[in-house]
């Protein structure tokens, strides 16, 4: 295994959805490389330089290792998404939450006049 | 010594006014203040909230009403939230945050009469296999200094190793109670999913997350899984299944097993083949379980490979969403003077979270983005099925599993630099969280000075058949007696 | 060139549950900012989600009423993006697995007067599914700053998709506002659009006449009014047409509408969130319903507009017209039987409602749930003009008092005191008005004779006098006779 960064392409990144059109072999997906820089946009991570050279290089080794998984058949098999198969249970539509908005507001980085504060969104 | 002795022990040592708990509890302060320092398990120590609990349990204890874990000092993992205690998960991101309500782990375990003596430390936000990811600094293991207590809570394991105290709360999501259990030489079970509330405890993978406990014995994990465990409302993923016998444990205390064991042990061929540490161990485990009346077999999990691949996509995606909520926007680490909301979003993130974290927020982001989520996501959970499906298909033939918890014993801090590797320290597991089964892991030798641990895997909500046989186990050895030297 | 407009709506209505769809803090409008987001709505960490059984029970409704498959199994997903009035990072909706599949709903016309019934036009509905809303974002309340209130985060929303059938802007916001009238019907909304109870983005594109391919659309986000709807997609329609006719090409762009300007433009912070990678929410298990409880829901549906309107026709003989404009709003509807219910007369009770009422509401701006004349009060001053107490002329003027009167007795009996403080009852005493009639005919003997000779229009001249006298409390009827017995003599 090498940890020579791949050479990174654009991920397609269509309108909306799970696109079907899954991509084809592992392999490629490895060899095409991951685009770190497009991830931490997505996840909003600034990224040392350094870090994000090393990001990539261990991204890589770890989708390597997550591509064996490939190798397993699973026609016809449906996803577990949870352990135990249960339905959801429903709550009763009834207020019994007591807001305390000081205590909240206490740990907020910036808050003024009930409100929490960003920098200012230009829409 | 205070500090080894088992629940029961000390229970009695109350009520036989041997010690307050104030005392109990002043006793295990000084020793945290006196080692710690070394052992670095503790991230947060509440003195004040102790003694106040301390003080309270001697109230209650007066009137000879309390149940048995009234007074009992224990630690909780830094990601159960505790309401006027800061709650950090280990991280930057959490380091000052206060959060305004208890999980309900911590709430029942408070009404048990139970005195909190700390937070402990763990990796950042669960994620690792050596608690070196903490913000705080490494938590070293009892039994050599120099080495790992495991992960993610190692600082747990190393509070009840070390004798700080007698029980601490954990998470397990792929290994983190079981593999430090088996490293720091004590006994840790992590129970079904669902049978305990995540209400409260700081979410790192919520299909996988589930709270279990550490302790010296078996007896004493059953008597706190007893009193934490049960329906809560508050979590939808919380089971309805009721366990009388379970919630019972922590006023009977005593475990049923003076009846002759019987029943069926399975040990998986895959959990055994290239197994380098350990396997005479567990071999020696084996003969002593059929010396009990078990019988034991060989059965096959055939998707255990694919476990950890699988993991890692689904609890990295799981997370990658999980931990999109800090934001410093309402609470959290918000980095200095933002620019642009973008710009505050990402220094924030990027300052607040560590090196582990941010890879599986990239590698989550990545399995579950367009294009690769059917590839990734998708296959991950078919996977997830038939590794479930291979645990059902050997519970109509065994009624528990026997298994190793670890490739090897700690390893030096500092020792395992690729996360792969690293990644590969919860092999054996894994593939139980991904089935959502109740484990257990319970030391079984030493191997050139380092406890080894066994694990025995049941089927749903089977704790009962896995608490009895550990305990009978533990009848015929005296691993989890055995007590590290502690040098400041 | 002949150009084609395409547009689907897709409509966010805000179910009106007592608590939010995922946590118990209160859904209530306009409360000081962050005092009814809890912990869960403000996604601290470790806090869960736990699904509201009235959502559940008003998506099903509501998925019954326009006909739909009602999924018996459907998943909650997190739709992932970064915006500071979404606290987790993420929104619970439904992706793949919606709770309510394929319906449809009527239109009553393009005719902005409803009952002009054209054509039938039903307009097919894609799918309706479950999901959060979001907070509020302030831009203009601090020089460098925007103030995020998440009150609102956690407000159950059903978001109700049609396919891309409409086919103009006025088709547009006919279904805007059929869609309006039935979630009120079906009291799972209080469609409040002032308070942003109702919203909607229209997806919009344009093609050649004939064209079978749909052009390049563009998303026109967030619109709260019937108006807006109708003039954002009418400008955005013309925008596409002056781009194409110019030989240019239509992006794909998310835009808003700016009212002030009348002009619609482009959403420069939403081009980056597009990959919202959609996984269902393992906080949350699968929402599984049984036939029971549709079946249990189904027997509980209100009676909705089309079967009113056919009950009034059948019922109490009204027209099409009349019956259409009484149902087209629930409220218009319960008013109307209430009164009908007071009057016993239905169609005085409609030109009551349709008239002087209609009139009322218009001229103060409000809506009949506000009117201050209450239904019980039109049905009985209906019932004392029926029963001769007063006449019709004088009822109106009573509405009109009891209108500004602003009463807070709501009772029918507010208008018998009226009538009886002000003396408003009708004369009918033969013996009084034969006195004043007498006296007139000795008065008048030029219009006497002119009526004798056979000037019948006369008498309209006697009627005005006795009114005159009789502060205009007479029985025209009784006076109609008493005076011709009177002049034919």
């Amino acid at each position: 295994m090498t940890n020579e960064p791949p050479v990174s392409t654009k991920i397609d990144a269509a309108d909306s959805g799970q696109a079907s059109d899954a991509p084809d072999a592992p392999q490629d997906r490895i060899k095409d490389g991951i685009n770190v820089a497009h991830l931490q946009r997505l996840a909003r991570l600034a990224l040392e330089p350094d870090q994000a050279q090393a990001a990539q290089a261990d991204l890589h080794n770890i989708v390597a290792m997550i591509d064996a998984m490939q190798a397993v058949p699973t026609d016809g098999v449906e996803p577990l998404t949870h352990p135990l198969e249960t339905p959801a249970r429903l709550r009763p539509d009834r207020v019994t939450e007591v807001v305390d908005r000081e205590a909240f507001q206490s740990v907020a980085p910036a808050a003024d006049a009930g409100f929490y504060l960003v920098p200012k969104v230009i829409e | 010594m205070q500090g080894f002795q088992n629940i029961q022990s000390l229970a009695a040592g109350l009520r036989a006014g041997d010690f307050s708990s104030v005392e109990l509890t002043q006793a295990l302060l000084a020793r945290i203040g006196e080692l710690d320092g070394a052992v670095n398990a503790f991230i947060n120590v509440t003195e004040d909230a102790a003694l106040n609990g301390a003080k309270q349990a001697d109230a209650e204890l007066a009137k000879g009403t309390a149940g048995p874990l009234c007074g009992i000092p224990i630690a909780h993992k830094d990601l159960f939230c505790t309401a006027g205690e800061l709650t950090t998960c280990a991280s930057k991101m959490l380091a000052n945050f206060t959060a305004p309500y208890s999980a309900t782990v911590v709430d029942k375990l408070q009404q048990a009469g139970m005195v909190m003596l700390g937070k402990t430390n763990m990796d950042e936000f669960a994620m690792g296999s050596s608690n070196e990811t903490s913000h705080f600094g490494p938590c070293h293991n009892p039994w050599d200094l120099s080495r790992v207590p495991g992960g993610s809570s190692g600082g747990s394991a190393a509070a009840v190793a070390a004798g700080f105290a007698p029980v601490a709360t954990g998470t397990d999501t792929g290994g983190s109670i079981r593999q430090p259990a088996a490293y720091c030489g004590v006994s840790g079970i992590k129970p079904t999913y669902g049978r305990v509330s995540r209400y409260g405890m700081v979410a790192f993978a919520s299909s996988l997350d589930q709270a279990g406990v550490f302790g010296r014995d078996v007896n004493d994990l059953a008597l706190v899984l007893g009193a934490m465990s049960g329906f809560d409302a508050r979590d939808s993923t919380s089971s309805e299944q009721a366990d009388p016998w379970l919630e019972g444990l922590s006023d009977n205390p005593d475990l049923n097993i003076s009846e002759p064991a019987k029943g069926t042990i399975g040990l998986p061929v895959e959990y055994f083949t290239d197994l380098s540490v350990g396997s005479a161990e567990l071999e020696a485990v084996r003969l002593q379980l059929e010396g009990m009346g078990y019988r034991c077999v060989d059965v096959s999990l055939p998707h255990t490979d694919a476990a950890i691949p699988a993991y890692y996509v689904i609890a990295g995606a799981e997370a990658s969403t999980n931990l999109s909520r800090y934001d410093g926007v309402r609470f959290g680490h918000r980095c200095e003077d933002p620019q642009s909301l973008e710009d505050l979003y990402e220094r924030s993130r990027g300052e607040g979270f560590g090196g582990e974290v941010k890879r599986r927020i990239l590698t989550g982001t990545y399995a579950l983005s367009v294009g690769y989520y059917d590839a990734y996501y998708v296959k991950a959970q078919k996977v997830r099925r038939l590794i479930q499906q291979d645990f059902l298909t050997a519970f109509t033939k065994v009624d528990l599993i026997l298994a190793p918890v670890a490739p090897t014993t700690a390893f030096a801090i500092g020792g395992v630099q690729d996360p792969v590797s690293m990644y590969q320290q919860d092999k054996f597991t894994i593939p139980a969280s991904l089935a959502g089964l109740p484990a257990m892991s319970l030391p079984c030798g030493m191997h050139e000075g380092l406890p080894l641990g066994l694990q025995l895997i049941a089927p749903h909500f089977h704790e009962r058949q896995l608490l009895e046989c550990g305990a009978r186990y533990q009848q015929q050895s005296d691993w989890h007696t055995q007590q590290p030297q502690v040098r400041a | 060139m002949n150009w084609e407009p395409v547009i689907g709506l897709e409509i966010h209505v805000q179910l009106n549950t007592d608590s939010k769809i995922f946590s118990a803090a209160s859904t209530a409008f306009g409360a000081e900012p962050n005092t009814q987001a809890c912990a869960v709505d403000l996604g601290l960490p470790g806090v869960l989600p736990v699904l509201n059984y009235g959502a559940v029970r008003k998506a099903v409704t509501f998925g019954l009423a326009i006909g739909a498959q009602i999924n018996k199994r459907s998943i909650f997903d997190r739709k992932n993006y970064f915006y500071p009035d979404l606290p987790k990072g993420y929104q619970i909706s439904q992706f793949e697995e919606p709770i309510v599949g394929a319906g449809k709903i009527r239109l009553h016309g393009s005719d902005a007067k409803a009952g002009n019934s054209t054509a039938e036009r039903w307009i097919n509905i894609t799918r309706a599914h479950l999901e959060e809303d979001a907070g509020k974002s302030t831009h203009d309340l601090y020089s460098s700053s925007t103030a995020i209130d998440l009150n609102r985060t956690g407000t159950p929303l059903l978001e109700v998709v049609s396919e891309p059938e409409l086919t103009s802007a006025a088709e547009a916001a006919d279904y805007f506002r059929q869609m309006h009238a039935l979630v009120r019907y079906l009291r799972i909304c209080d469609g409040n659009l002032a308070e942003g109870s109702m919203r909607c983005d229209a997806n919009v594109s344009v093609r050649p006449a004939g064209q079978v391919e749909l052009g390049e659309r563009s998303e026109i986000k967030n619109i709260n009014s019937f108006r807006f709807v109708e003039r954002a997609i009418e400008v955005e329609i013309q925008r596409q047409i002056d781009i194409l006719e110019a030989g240019g090409r239509v992006e794909r762009d998310t835009r808003l509408y700016d009212p002030d300007k009348n002009e619609t433009r482009s959403m420069r912070s939403k081009e980056l969130s597009n990959d919202y990678r959609y996984f269902p929410d393992p906080d949350l298990l699968p929402l599984e319903i049984t036939q029971a409880f549709i079946d249990e829901v189904a027997a509980e549906l209100p009676e909705l507009a089309e079967a009113r309107q056919a009950r009034y026709e059948a019922e109490h003989g009204l027209s099409e017209y009349d019956a259409a404009w009484l149902t087209k709003d629930p409220d218009i509807a319960e008013y109307f039987e209430v009164t009908t219910n007071t009057s016993q007369d239905a169609k005085l009770s409609a030109n009551w409602l349709m008239g002087d009422m209609s009139a009322a509401l218009n001229r103060d701006d409000i809506e009949i749930a506000q009117a201050p004349v209450s239904a019980q009060q039109l049905g009985q001053l209906i019932a004392r003009i029926k029963d001769g107490t007063i006449s019709g002329k004088i009822a109106k003027g009573l509405f009109e008092n009891l209108w500004q009167a602003k009463e807070t007795n709501l009772d029918a009996s507010a208008v018998d005191a009226m009538i009886a403080e002000q003396g408003l009852e009708q004369v009918s005493d033969t013996g009084e008005l034969s006195n004043i009639i007498n006296t007139l005919v000795a008065d008048n003997p030029d219009q006497v004779a002119q009526f004798r000779a056979g000037k019948d229009k006369v008498l309209g001249f006697f009627v005005g006098q006795v009114m005159k006298a009789t502060q205009g409390k007479a029985n025209p009827k009784t006076v109609n006779e008493l005076l011709r017995a009177a002049l034919s003599e």
